[in-house]
């Protein structure tokens, strides 16, 4: 399917997964379709990079669910951070690896996962809702109970895919993409290439093949379609036009290079390099 | 292998002999960061070193160099590397985690602000709910307090980082962690260095202390640029001088670009 028919099943309100770490290998082709939709009034789950800055700054997320948010090589996402400043979204903020607990909670069907993180600091004021288990056995320690992150449709972006979903990362790391698959009730995986499904295990090692088609409703071609976050081995951050993105104002920067469709975003970062020499 | 002789051997020597090498110039202030950093990992054993930070990284693989063979880096992605860069490992951030809760680590992250008993905060400044400024967020600070060892570096000590009370609890201080003993029974802030000195907890109520100045710096210094009084013993050590087999490896192996000159500028 294109990413406007992957975008089309998705609905105002949903909760969204969305994989990647950072500025790594983000959806970002699904996120532009997504931002030329009216889909709103997100829920989205994300260890956040500009896939949170888009949307917050388009006015898309109603809650965010996250342990940070950053370009990585540009540590404060600015439009993000604009967002939190204006008080333009609710926020659920935990620890790294209560998100991961979370998500193994939803991925095993479990209500929670007990972890070792948050008791002592400000994550349990500012979630008033977290609630701490103690164990059964003679230790007795006190724990958090992270509450499963389920989520209504997920986003990754992969490196190959077959068309039925078998989806295959060639970078050094596999980030929670699978996860975020296994903890939603739609997942969507958009790849660089679409390959037959013997192609895929021809010259990589089979513990590439990180998510499995029973856990994936639709596919996505999407050459580039991290850009401009990372995809190794693909290819790397695009530093330039993650540099333009941060320092341009967000309509401004939405008006030049989302207005249209991948074609369209594409010629329109080709003029930006072009323009700096780049 | 044996030297074959060929080539480079001379048997009439006409050129006159060269100057004496000039002594190299006295350690920097981040030179002394650097070191203050890397002490931090002595005797640590067979565990991973995540340095954030430049001068942090440049410490982590000074003692891997050196005097703590042992310890685990990596390349800042997924991959554990040994001090030329020569892969030995995969730590995907899955597996990073799971060693974060194993304990097998050591932690030098940076801090927006800290307060006396080691609360640090990189999530936002203000309130909360509406904050003055978004940072980072909460990171891995909370999970990182309770597992392992986690130090601190500033590289600007100013009453703008070191401050009374921080906004947001991030990284958990001694204070916090003693209302948990179970949970926070793995809690330890073994050190906080600053472009002005080092930082310890080693006082009966676990309040910051200055543990060593480095050299050029006063206790007056320190204490104009801290929010709060933090305890200064009668006799302040000065951090000690990196070795000129140290100097040599951080200025011509490990930053022969000088990234650490923009960080503490000299």
């Amino acid at each position: 399917m294109t990413a406007d028919e992957a975008v089309a099943r998705l609905a105002s309100g949903m909760t969204l997964g969305i994989g990647g770490w950072g500025s790594r290998r983000k959806p970002m082709a699904l996120v532009r379709a997504l931002l030329r939709s009216d889909v709103t009034d997100l829920t989205v789950i994300s260890y956040g990079g500009p896939d949170v800055g888009m949307l917050a700054a388009a006015g898309r997320i109603r809650k965010l669910v996250t342990a940070f948010v950053t370009l990585d090589s540009i540590p404060l996402e600015p439009h993000y951070r604009a967002a939190r400043e204006r008080g333009a979204l609710d926020l659920m903020e935990i620890d790294e690896a209560m998100f991961l607990w979370g998500l193994q909670a939803a991925a095993n069907r479990l209500p929670f996962l007990p972890v070792r993180a948050g008791i002592g600091s400000d994550v349990m004021r500012v979630n008033p809702g977290l609630r701490t288990v103690t164990s059964p056995y003679d230790d007795g320690e006190t724990f958090v109970a992270m509450p499963a992150l389920r989520m209504d449709a997920a986003l990754v972006h992969l490196s190959r895919a077959d068309r039925q979903g078998n989806g295959q990362y060639l970078g050094p790391d596999p980030y929670f993409d699978d996860l975020f698959c296994e903890a939603a009730d739609t997942a969507y995986v958009s790849c660089e290439r679409l390959v037959d499904t013997a192609e895929l295990t021809k010259e990589a090692a089979p513990q590439t093949l990180l998510v499995k088609r029973h856990t994936v409703t639709g596919v996505v071609e999407a050459p580039n379609g991290a850009h401009f976050t990372s995809c190794a081995p693909d290819y790397g951050r695009d530093e330039a036009l993650q540099k333009r993105y941060a320092t341009t104002p967000w309509a401004q920067f939405a008006a030049r290079f989302l207005a249209g469709d991948e074609r369209a975003y594409r010629s329109a970062v080709r003029a930006a390099h072009e323009e700096e020499g780049t | 292998m044996t030297d074959t002789g060929t080539g480079t051997g001379s048997t009439k020597n006409t050129a006159p002999p060269p100057p004496l090498p000039s002594p190299p110039p006295p350690p920097t202030r981040a030179e002394y960061c650097v070191i203050a950093c890397a002490e931090a990992w002595r005797n640590a054993g067979e565990i991973l070193a995540s340095p954030m930070g430049v001068i942090p990284s440049i410490g982590a693989r000074l003692a891997r160099r050196t005097f703590a063979p042992d310890l685990l880096l990596t390349d800042g992605e997924a991959m554990l590397v040994g001090p030329d860069g020569t892969v030995e490992g995969w730590l995907p951030y899955r597996q990073h985690l799971t060693l974060v809760a194993g304990g097998r680590r050591h932690v030098m992250m940076g801090a927006s602000q800290i307060d006396r008993y080691g609360n640090q905060n990189i999530s936002c400044v203000g309130d909360w709910n509406r904050p003055t400024r978004q940072l980072l967020g909460v990171r891995g600070a909370s999970v990182n307090t309770l597992n392992n060892p986690t130090s601190y570096w500033v590289p600007r000590h100013s009453r703008r980082v070191f401050v009374e009370c921080v906004d947001m609890v991030c990284g958990v201080g001694y204070d916090h962690a003693a209302e948990h003993p179970g949970t926070a029974r793995y809690h330890r802030v073994p050190r906080v260095v600053s472009d002005l000195g080092v930082f310890d907890f080693a006082t009966p109520d676990h309040s910051m202390r200055l543990a060593s100045l480095h050299p050029g710096v006063t206790v007056d210094q320190v204490r104009d640029a801290t929010g709060f009084e933090p305890a200064v013993p009668d006799e302040v050590p000065y951090t000690r001088d990196p070795t000129p087999g140290e100097l040599a490896l951080i200025r011509e192996v490990i930053d022969p670009g000088n990234t650490r000159a923009r960080e503490v500028p000299a």
